[in-house]
């Protein structure tokens, strides 16, 4: 009788192990790949630095001092964060409806336009700047269609127009899946009822449709935002060498300038404030539409 | 002159006709409910009548006005949707609140007759809660008082009561009436449900692929179904196969090639083989050799307030629904006569010669 009123203890003590054996192979890999690095970038980023010695192992504050008072650094995060705002924005404007317009298509077009929109996945970001640089270019397609409409030639490759126009294309996807899985979600009779209640097909969208996809659209505009600010080979292939964001000054800094303590500073800098934007967006967003969507 | 009136009205899906030659005309302030099982076009009927699916042909009437290419948005028709179909990011009261706004009510009026509106349906008290918060039943009211604070010309109910429980469903079912009755909307409801279509219509229209084929009072449609399929779709019935022996005012059918049946059937002439319709609660049981047939009770169920029986007879195997009144009911096994008046079997029209 012992034994057996015993016995469901060790079961229990299993059952409440299987969470964690469970998630063991993905933490293990998350620490491994995410935090350690992370860690030592972390410690880099107070270590001194001597252009004639290398690192020192000693404890400094320099190299944020440097990031957080130099105009050059405040120029540079101040040219990440509009780009990327900018190129979120678009893909809202240009995802969203596409999305939409998408969710509406019948049964084979639908799935042969979405495989169009998710394409762009499949090719390298760095062919796909290249392709860019070409259509963009001084002598590229561009400029050749300016020039026959008899329309003065622009630089556009080297801008922040190139970044932006190159940004959005490789972003957009991440826009459109988010909205479309809203899409799916919603109620196909909520259109019907709202035009049976005389509503006007733009009202349809903006009072009914849009409220319902906010959600979507704010998950768009994260994972935008998030790998916009982040991201390397477009400034770097299409921005040129002058025209600096901050994941490319973080490249310098740790290739060219050998100054690896200030690269981290610089990093984990671009990662608090991507942290803290996105945060206080999402909150503010998310209360906005809590209460009715829940 | 019909408030709202199809003419006609065809819908083709390429070369499958989803609706077929469609005539009906509705009065004012009539309940008349679609009934038909899945798949018989009663649904894109009604879509048709809401402007959600384009008419191949014919015309949809409204009040005078042909409908039937005018946008959705400019009918007016209040539609409750089987999904009811509200708005999840809206309250209650928004919800009702919509139509107005789109119509461009003053503010005050609106809070007025939202508040009305939401009386009508015993909702007030939750006019600020979100449709997720609220049941099933709770989720239908809010889209009939949706529907219903426009007052439109027509309601168009599709399958409203289809996603609630048997008991919330006999409920509403009355209250779908009452309310009806109150505020006086002609009404079309689209249901698959017998019961629930002859208990609130005025008129129920029977539909069988794409075609509309009876339409009468409930009762009619019970007491006269016109088809074989109609006989047995709405409520049970025993159908009985015969040939007529003998025609005149009142013919005789030999059914089971025995048992010599009399009923009124005028048109028909001797040798045809007819199929007669005997509803099973207009037949009697009695004790054995009584009545105009005897048979055996093969198996018996309970169902509350009825006792169904199996009895095997001469004219083949007839169900017999009988009260509950509180006596001992007949043993299974048992041998027992069954009686009957003869104007309650009837004759099948158009379904003549079908052999035997």
């Amino acid at each position: 009788m012992s034994s057996a009123a015993a016995a469901p203890l060790p079961v229990r003590a299993a059952a409440s192990r299987t969470p964690w054996l469970l998630s063991a192979p993905a933490f293990t890999l998350f620490a491994c790949l995410l935090l350690v690095p992370l860690a030592l970038t972390a410690v880099l980023s107070f270590q001194v630095f001597d252009h004639a010695t290398g690192l020192k192992n000693s404890f400094t504050l320099a190299h944020y001092a440097a990031v957080l008072t130099d105009d050059y650094y405040h120029g540079i995060f101040w040219r990440t964060l509009w780009i990327s705002a900018l190129t979120t924005l678009i893909c809202v404007l240009v995802g969203a409806p596409e999305a939409y317009v998408l969710s509406r298509m019948r049964s084979p077009w639908r799935s042969i336009l979405l495989l169009v929109v998710l394409a762009p996945l499949l090719v390298s970001v760095v062919v796909r700047a290249f392709g860019w640089s070409m259509l963009l270019g001084p002598e590229g397609v561009v400029n050749q269609a300016m020039r026959a409409l008899g329309l003065p030639s622009m630089r556009i490759l080297y801008t922040e127009a190139a970044v932006v126009i190159a940004l959005v294309h490789v972003m957009l996807p991440f826009m459109v899946i988010p909205v479309w899985t809203s899409l799916q979600k919603l109620d196909p009779g909520v259109e019907d009822a709202a035009l049976s209640l005389q509503a006007s097909h733009f009202t349809t969208l903006r009072r009914i449709i849009f409220p319902q996809v906010l959600p979507g659209i704010l998950s768009g505009s994260l994972i935008v935002f998030g790998l916009s600010a982040s991201a390397f080979a477009i400034p770097g292939l299409l921005g040129g060498r002058r025209l600096k964001m901050v994941a490319t000054v973080v490249y310098d800094e740790y290739l060219h300038e050998l100054n690896w303590p200030l690269g981290a500073a610089i990093a984990l800098t671009l990662l608090l404030a991507n942290l803290a934007i996105m945060l206080s967006y999402n909150s503010m967003l998310e209360r906005s539409y809590k209460k009715s969507l829940g | 002159m019909s408030f709202l009136t199809l003419a006609n009205v065809n819908k083709s899906y390429g070369a499958t006709r989803a609706v077929a030659d469609m005539n009906l005309s509705v009065d004012k302030g009539e309940f008349v409910s679609l009934l038909g099982p899945s798949g018989c076009g009663k649904t894109t009927t009604l879509q048709m009548i809401a402007g959600f699916c384009e008419v191949t042909s014919g015309q949809v009437t409204l009040d005078g006005r042909d409908i039937t290419h005018a946008k959705p948005n400019t009918r007016g028709l209040g539609i409750v949707f089987q999904s009811y179909a509200l708005f999840p990011h809206m309250s209650v009261y928004d919800n009702v609140s919509f139509g107005l706004e789109m119509r461009r009510v003053p503010k005050e009026e609106r809070a007025e007759r939202v508040k009305a509106a939401l009386a009508l349906v015993h909702l007030e008290a939750h006019a600020g809660r979100y449709p997720r918060e609220l049941s099933g039943g709770q989720r239908q009211r809010v889209a009939l008082a949706r529907a219903l604070v426009i007052t439109p010309p027509v309601l168009l109910l599709d399958e409203p009561l289809s996603n609630l429980d048997a008991k919330l469903r006999e409920e509403m079912q009355f209250e779908l009436r009452q309310i009806q009755r109150k505020v006086g909307t002609t009404t079309i409801m689209v249901t698959h449900d017998q019961t629930e279509a002859m208990s609130i219509s005025d008129r129920v229209v029977v539909m069988e692929a794409g075609r509309v084929t009876q339409i009468d009072q409930p009762h009619r449609l019970y007491e006269h179904p016109q088809t074989r399929f109609i006989s047995n779709f709405v409520g049970k019935a025993n159908l009985l196969e015969g040939r007529v022996t003998a025609a005149g005012p009142w013919a005789t059918v030999e059914v089971g090639g025995r048992v010599q049946l009399e009923l009124e059937a005028p048109g028909v002439s001797e040798g045809d083989t007819v199929v007669l319709s005997l509803r099973p609660e207009k037949i009697r049981l009695l004790s054995q050799a009584q009545g105009r047939i005897g048979g055996t009770v093969k198996e018996r169920f309970f169902l509350g307030s009825q006792w169904l029986y199996q009895v095997s007879t001469a004219a083949g195997q007839l169900a017999v629904v009988c009260p509950n009144d509180g006596t001992a009911p007949a043993e299974e096994g048992a041998n027992v006569g069954l009686d009957w008046a003869a104007q309650q079997v009837r004759l099948l029209p158009g379904a003549q010669g079908v052999p035997a």
